[in-house]
């Protein structure tokens, strides 16, 4: 689960990290007086959306009076902003956050993050700090350097702080700050914390100028705080109403509307549509412990998109049972017309009697016996 | 012969009186498992299924000789239920349930380095020697005793090839589900020492996916240490970067994970990359042909 930076913000304050000081506002008016409120002669206006490369999308404005920050907040509130993160549809800006300008002396990348290969908590630390960390890796790759931790101690801070070029009472600062970011990442279950950048100040001060929290899900149970930071404008409302049946759906930018079981499986058909000339218009992964009134959620949400022009159902039913599928098709059909043409290929536990049902209601769909197969007549009926 | 899972082998189930417990455990004795019993905490005397319940899988080694488990539990416990199977000797681990909490997983890892127990899963399928015995919740049917090892990290995808495999009339000798989440027990690399070392398996199919390098790390072990044909299939080369695709652990991130990658280390190491998953079968009989 995401959240804003300004939600990651308060995170890390109330663990003693070092933030800008900042409002969140979500009309000009409100920004214009939070800046004065805050003083100074610079502030900072950032969008607040699910998404990073805000800077480089015109995202972050830096104003020197109450009349740029009107316009700044103005212009970003209720625009659609276009990041490298947010694909071509954008993310509109519901609120902004207003923030002190810094004396900045130099900039940072730090994160942490569960490591694969190593089975633990790493930090990724680079000294080129404030830029996109995909472009460092790609093009200065020695600049940036992992740090596997396990019960996190000073040996492993040093090494972090003189990779990052810093010396006297930095390192100590260096030392404080990882410890408490390590402690947050284990307190909060985050499955990412990205500093970008962390920068040192001219008086010396390590401050996170931009945060990124991102919460392992399975973990949602037991972390109270963080779930009530969840920002469903945020999320893609499909999705939410999939997973509120147990579906696991992902919106994509095809024509060819996915129903399968299991994760693996369903991924094998998407890549088997786009073998042969498709795109699928969706991931749906309708799980092991499917039930009837989910099935029939799953079928309505494919014939209510309007970018499906054709639906396969991809079934191997080991606990899933066909005649479930069957089910909720017939369910689904009820308020929501077959008004594309439907591939089935159903196959394992329950086959004859899920298919009978579909027969016996006399419902145009075509069978195929594979997937390859299926994916093939998909891609003919639309074409 | 087949690999860490035979008719002897003595199975308990850990959640064995809940739902998904109960039903898989009487698929697992109908199918020829040496299914002895159950752990269910506060349940210890019972008899459920016409087996012993336990309190503590401790009681179950000790009355039974347990020597693998299968894990139902849910998520919120299931890690503290990995780590009981561990400290109480079992060899065998094989944890079913989705959605543990990926911190409480690498707790896990840091305590297993300490204990010989090999973990499958967890949110995985399990593992079957068909025709023997099986630990899991695969559809036992499609299975058949025969020539080629099977290692996934998903579960439906694995059913397609081994019903390819049964089909072909090539079968298996044993299939590991090793899941799909992005810190787990058993590997490829652990899975492919076996089969290369079991007189039974004559190829390996591998199924991968997206996220993490599992399938690298596969790629460059099998250059220098197997000898049998490997033939392999990683889902996801359709999908998107940053979006988590149902498994935890499929993800591309930082344009690291990609299904193009693991396919070129892949073929660089010999293995036969198949794209189209429904010819795994077809390209494994030619090899062994």
């Amino acid at each position: 689960m995401n959240i804003h930076e300004y939600q990651a913000k308060e995170i890390l304050k109330s663990f003693g990290v070092t933030v800008p000081k900042g409002y969140l506002a979500h009309t000009a008016d409100e920004a214009v007086q939070q800046a004065k409120e805050l003083g100074g002669d610079v502030c900072v206006v950032k969008a607040q959306i699910h998404a990073g490369g805000r800077g480089k999308a015109g995202g972050v404005r830096i104003c020197k009076s109450p009349d740029e920050v009107k316009t700044a907040a103005n212009g970003l509130l209720g625009s659609v902003l276009v990041t490298k993160q947010t694909g071509e549809a954008g993310k509109e800006v519901g609120k902004v956050y207003i923030e002190e300008g810094l004396d900045i002396a130099r900039e940072f990348y730090l994160s942490l993050l569960v490591d694969r290969e190593e089975e633990c908590v790493s930090f990724v630390v680079s000294p080129a700090g404030g830029m996109d960390i995909e472009e460092v890796a790609a093009t200065q790759p020695e600049k940036i350097a992992t740090f596997p931790v396990r019960d996190i101690n000073i040996c492993d801070t040093t090494k972090m702080a003189s990779f990052l070029g810093l010396n006297g009472d930095a390192v100590t600062k260096f030392d404080d700050l990882a410890k408490k970011l390590y402690q947050i990442f284990m307190d909060s279950d985050a499955a990412m914390l990205e500093l970008n950048p962390l920068v040192l100040t001219g008086a010396g001060d390590l401050v996170a100028l931009d945060a990124k929290f991102v919460a392992d899900d399975n973990a949602l149970y037991r972390q109270e705080a963080i779930v009530a930071m969840r920002d469903l404008s945020e999320e893609d409302s499909r999705e939410i109403e999939a997973a509120q049946f147990g579906l696991n759906y992902i919106q994509l930018d095809g024509n060819i509307g996915c129903m399968v079981n299991g994760a693996g499986l369903a991924m094998a058909t998407m890549d088997m549509i786009h073998m042969k000339g498709e795109e699928p218009a969706n991931f749906l992964d309708v799980g092991g412990g499917v039930t009837i009134p989910a099935v029939t959620e799953a079928f309505k949400l494919l014939f209510s998109d309007k970018h499906v022009k054709a639906v396969l159902v991809n079934i191997f039913g080991g606990i899933v049972r066909c005649d479930i599928i069957a089910q909720g098709l017939l369910e689904a059909i009820k308020t929501h017309p077959m008004n594309v043409p439907v591939v089935m290929r159903l196959v394992g536990t329950n086959e004859e009697a899920g298919q009978k049902l579909i027969k016996d209601a006399a419902l145009d769909v075509y069978w195929a016996d594979d997937l390859d197969e299926a994916a093939s007549i998909a891609v003919k009926v639309i074409s | 012969m087949s690999v860490l899972l035979s008719k002897n082998t003595r199975v308990i189930c850990q959640g064995f009186t809940g739902k998904q417990g109960s039903f898989h455990s009487e698929q697992m004795m109908t199918y020829g498992t040496s299914f002895v019993g159950g752990v269910t905490p506060k349940k210890g005397g019972q008899v459920h299924l016409g087996k012993p319940v336990f309190n503590s899988v401790v009681d179950a080694v000790k009355e039974e000789g347990a020597e693998a488990t299968v894990i139902f539990v849910p998520p919120r416990f299931a890690a503290a239920a990995i780590i009981e199977a561990s400290d109480a000797g079992l060899g065998l681990i094989v944890c079913i349930t989705e959605g543990i909490p990926v911190l409480d997983m690498l707790k896990v890892k840091e305590h297993l380095k300490n204990s010989n127990a090999v973990l499958i899963g967890p949110n995985c399928p399990g593992i079957i020697t068909p025709g023997e015995a099986k630990i899991g919740i695969m559809p036992a049917h499609i299975h058949k005793s025969g020539r080629v090892g099977v290692i996934s990290r998903s579960g439906t995808l694995t059913y397609e090839a081994v019903d390819q495999l049964t089909r072909t009339g090539l079968g298996q000798s044993t299939c590991i589900g090793m899941g799909g989440d992005p810190i787990h027990g058993m590997d490829f690399i652990d899975a492919l020492k076996l089969f290369e070392a079991d007189e039974q398996t004559e190829g390996v199919v591998m199924i991968g996916e997206i996220g993490g390098s599992d399938e690298e790390n596969a790629a460059e072990f099998i250059k220098g240490h197997i000898s049998k044909p490997v033939t392999a299939f990683i889902a996801g080369a359709t999908a998107p970067t940053g979006k988590r695709m149902g498994h935890a652990g499929a993800i591309i991130s930082g344009g690291k994970g990609t299904a193009e990658a693991k396919y070129t280390a892949l073929e660089e190491a010999g293995v036969a990359i198949e794209h189209n998953p429904t010819l795994l079968g077809q390209r494994m009989l030619e090899m062994l042909h």
